[in-house]
């Protein structure tokens, strides 16, 4: 479309012109109003990058020490631990709960690790030998779990955000070079129709005027020819009735009366 | 902040049987009534295909919330890793037992230092 068409189809009416600045305004304060929420979130998204950039490079050291320490447990415990652990597999004891926090409207899951107190089979593993090396073990990899899972929510809220903030920006920019150029163009549209009614309306006012003096001029010279004529013809008149009154002093004397029918 | 879920999801680990070891001690292992596991132990005689369909069988359960995978087994089934775009569960990439971690296989975070302009 190009840029006189692009506008929406119609009646340039001064109804629809309030609706369209109606409109306008409300695209106007939705564009402030999402531009915010993509500020917010490129905030939020920025500060979210070193994060896990930062959280990422400390995971490696992390990992490098529970694998250290599963040696020392495989050591003391010798490599029959590793079976005696596959086989205790029952119903996880540690878990993730999700919540959600809220960045601007964007809902973000958000994990907790929660590892349920009580005996586990786990806890026994290795009693017999290298128990605590076994037990720091674990340790270890709990700790690490808890760094993993906060490493999962820095992700998880990523691509979460990124998400959002394309769709955010793209209403944003939508709002910006579509919706309310094609406002404007109506409404200067329909300013423009409405004013061509206007001069259209004051110039067949004007012919109507004119044609109104015209009218009425014309009346009134027919008027004053009409009134001269009267005032003559009343001057004659009297003349008339001078003659008549003498002609026919007596009624019964004209003999080409009508009969009178009753 | 409401808690969705009352019950708590799990952590699914695809790695190798000592990474795994380590992860079960620490409590994340479950076994369910039908025998269905959530992690996968991967030795040199596991076929890509297992754990390509492993990898897709965590993703698509509803309990799941975190998939830890060691990156070499990663790396192995990077075209179905790199589709992965869903928020939940969430993809972790760990470091694995015999190699040391490097942060440029990571796809997360070569995107994330792309953004940031550190390429």
């Amino acid at each position: 479309m190009s840029g006189s068409t692009n506008r929406y189809t119609v009646p340039p009416t001064v109804t629809v012109l309030t609706v369209m600045k109606a409109r306008l305004v409300g695209a106007t304060k939705g564009h402030a109003l999402l531009k915010k929420k993509a500020d917010a979130l490129t905030v939020r998204y920025r500060q979210l990058l070193r994060e896990i950039v930062e959280a990422k490079n400390g995971m490696g050291d992390a990992m490098k020490g529970s694998f250290f320490s599963l040696a020392e447990a495989k050591y003391a415990g010798g490599d029959s631990i590793k079976h005696t652990v596959f086989d205790n597999v029952d119903r996880a004891t540690l878990k993730v709960y999700s919540s959600q926090e809220n960045i601007a409207g964007v809902k973000i899951p958000k994990f907790e690790s929660v590892s349920e107190p009580g005996e586990t089979k786990m806890e026994l593993t290795g009693l017999g030998k290298g128990g605590q090396q076994i037990q720091g073990c674990r340790k270890a990899y709990l700790s690490a779990i808890q760094l993993l899972v906060q490493l999962a929510n820095l992700q998880t809220a990523f691509m979460t955000l990124d998400v959002a903030l394309k769709v955010t920006n793209r209403r944003v920019n939508a709002l910006e070079n579509v919706v309310k150029p094609k406002i404007e163009n109506t409404i200067a549209y329909i300013k423009g129709e409405l004013d061509e009614l206007e001069r259209e309306e004051f110039f067949r006012l004007k012919k109507v005027q004119k044609n109104k003096q015209k009218v009425a001029a014309q009346e009134l010279a027919r008027k004053e020819a009409q009134a001269a004529e009267a005032a003559a013809a009343y001057d004659t008149g009297l003349m008339q009735d001078n003659t008549n009154g003498i002609t026919s002093a007596n009624l019964l004397t004209a003999s080409n009366d009508a009969d009178l029918v009753f | 902040m409401a808690r969705i879920d009352q019950e708590g999801s799990l952590v699914a680990v695809i790695a190798d049987e000592d990474t795994i070891t380590g992860f079960l001690l620490a409590g994340v292992g479950d076994v369910d009534i039908r025998k269905r596991s959530n992690f996968l132990v991967v030795d040199s005689k596991t076929t890509v295909r297992t754990i390509e369909a492993s990898f897709k069988d965590f993703t698509n359960r509803e309990d799941i919330a975190i998939i830890l995978i060691s990156q070499p087994i990663a790396n192995m089934i990077r075209h179905v890793v790199a589709n992965h775009n869903k928020p939940v569960p969430a993809l972790l990439e760990i470091p694995s037992k015999d190699s040391p971690y490097d942060p440029n296989q990571d796809s997360l975070l070569t995107r994330v230092k792309h953004l940031l302009g550190l390429v």
